[in-house]
């Protein structure tokens, strides 16, 4: 998928350039690229370090462990053909906390190791169960309370208030989960909750 | 709000770093532990991120977006979108460091602290690439009849991003 998102994305910028005469502008782009791409990976090396610093804190003193436990409740809810007891629960959880905290790369195996609990259960091993889509939908849609790279590069660019945009953000993706949520609800409905 | 804003990363700060302390954790080995875990990870995606800065400057270099993107402008503009946010909001839920790529251009021309910078700060910020974590969880398992994950996932992303885009034009 990335594949042809970057082929056409490639293609297109020189094809168009190539009609419209701007080929020059295209070969300076290529040549000075690599300068930005390091730019970039600088400003948000530093905070990705740090952030990661932070979260490991959290999880060597049991604090990420409270927080899945604490939110476990609302997922049996969310989840209520996966048994109460069952570790998939506990990989969501704590999935969640650490999209919270911004730590995407962190999130991943957790999202891993859930879903291969989840595969477990699941009756059709080749069909996504409802449980997984469920995971899916609150996993993509994520509430986001630190968007660590996002704050990284305002910073960098000489924002006089980097942080502002986590409110906004907050709500958005709280939106986004409802919504995505919500509509998951429906569809379940619809299918007689198999 | 601003305030809030402000308080929330310093109160998380100390409350982590108070609960590894009263937990009696050896709090400075544990950074030192996860710092080198951000730096492997810093290391694992810069490739990605050469590789998408190179194809996202060379599309946007082109003038591609705003020639032929042009056409729609009269209509964006009724809704106060700049016409630069669009691949943006296209490429969310495909790649992230395709965004964060476009984000990096937006905040050089314009400025974080700009209309479009915010706007593109929160659509970085609010969901997550959809079909990425598609293909990445389900392939690991082995399932091959994705269902209507998919339709869910991007309809999310749109409520998301549509949400982003009133939450900027009124917060800001």
């Amino acid at each position: 998928m990335v594949s042809y998102i970057w082929f056409f994305l490639i293609l297109i910028g020189i094809l168009f350039s190539l009609f419209t005469g701007k080929l020059d502008i295209i070969n300076d782009s290529i040549l000075t690229n690599g300068q930005e791409a390091l730019d970039l990976m600088l400003s948000i090396l530093p905070i990705i370090v740090l952030w990661t610093g932070i979260m490991k804190i959290a999880e060597d003193s049991g604090l990420l462990n409270k927080f899945a436990k604490l939110v476990e409740p609302i997922l049996s809810k969310l989840f209520p053909t996966v048994p109460k007891d069952n570790k998939a629960l506990g990989f969501i959880a704590s999935n969640i906390a650490a999209n919270m905290m911004g730590l995407g790369s962190a999130a991943t195996p957790f999202g891993l190791k859930a879903m291969s609990e989840l595969q477990k259960i699941n009756d059709k091993k080749d069909t996504a169960s409802v449980p997984m889509i469920t995971f899916l939908v609150l996993n993509t849609a994520g509430v986001t309370i630190v968007p660590t790279t996002v704050l990284a590069l305002r910073i960098a660019h000489g924002s006089a208030n980097p942080s502002e945009i986590i409110l906004p953000g907050v709500i958005a993706t709280f939106c986004s989960s409802i919504g995505g949520l919500l509509l998951d609800y429906f569809i379940r409905k619809r299918g007689n909750n198999k | 709000m601003n305030t809030l804003s402000k308080i929330v990363i310093p109160i998380f700060v100390v409350f982590v770093i108070f609960y590894g302390f009263k937990k009696k954790i050896n709090i400075y080995d544990s950074f030192l532990n996860g710092a080198k875990e951000g730096l492997m990870i810093s290391f694992n995606i810069f490739p990605s991120i050469i590789a998408m800065v190179f194809a996202i400057n060379i599309f946007l270099d082109s003038n591609f977006v705003y020639e032929v993107l042009a056409f729609f402008k009269p209509i964006l503009q009724m809704f106060n979108i700049p016409l630069e946010i669009m691949p943006m909001a296209i490429l969310r839920p495909i790649s992230g460091t395709a965004t964060l790529a476009i984000m990096n251009d937006i905040f050089i021309k314009y400025g974080p602290d700009s209309y479009i910078g915010r706007l593109a700060s929160v659509l970085q910020g609010c969901t997550d690439t959809t079909i990425y974590v598609l293909a990445l969880y389900f392939s690991s398992i082995g399932i091959k009849k994705i269902r209507y994950s998919l339709g869910v996932g991007l309809f999310a992303d749109l409520v998301g991003i549509t949400v982003g885009f009133l939450i900027t034009m009124l917060f800001f």
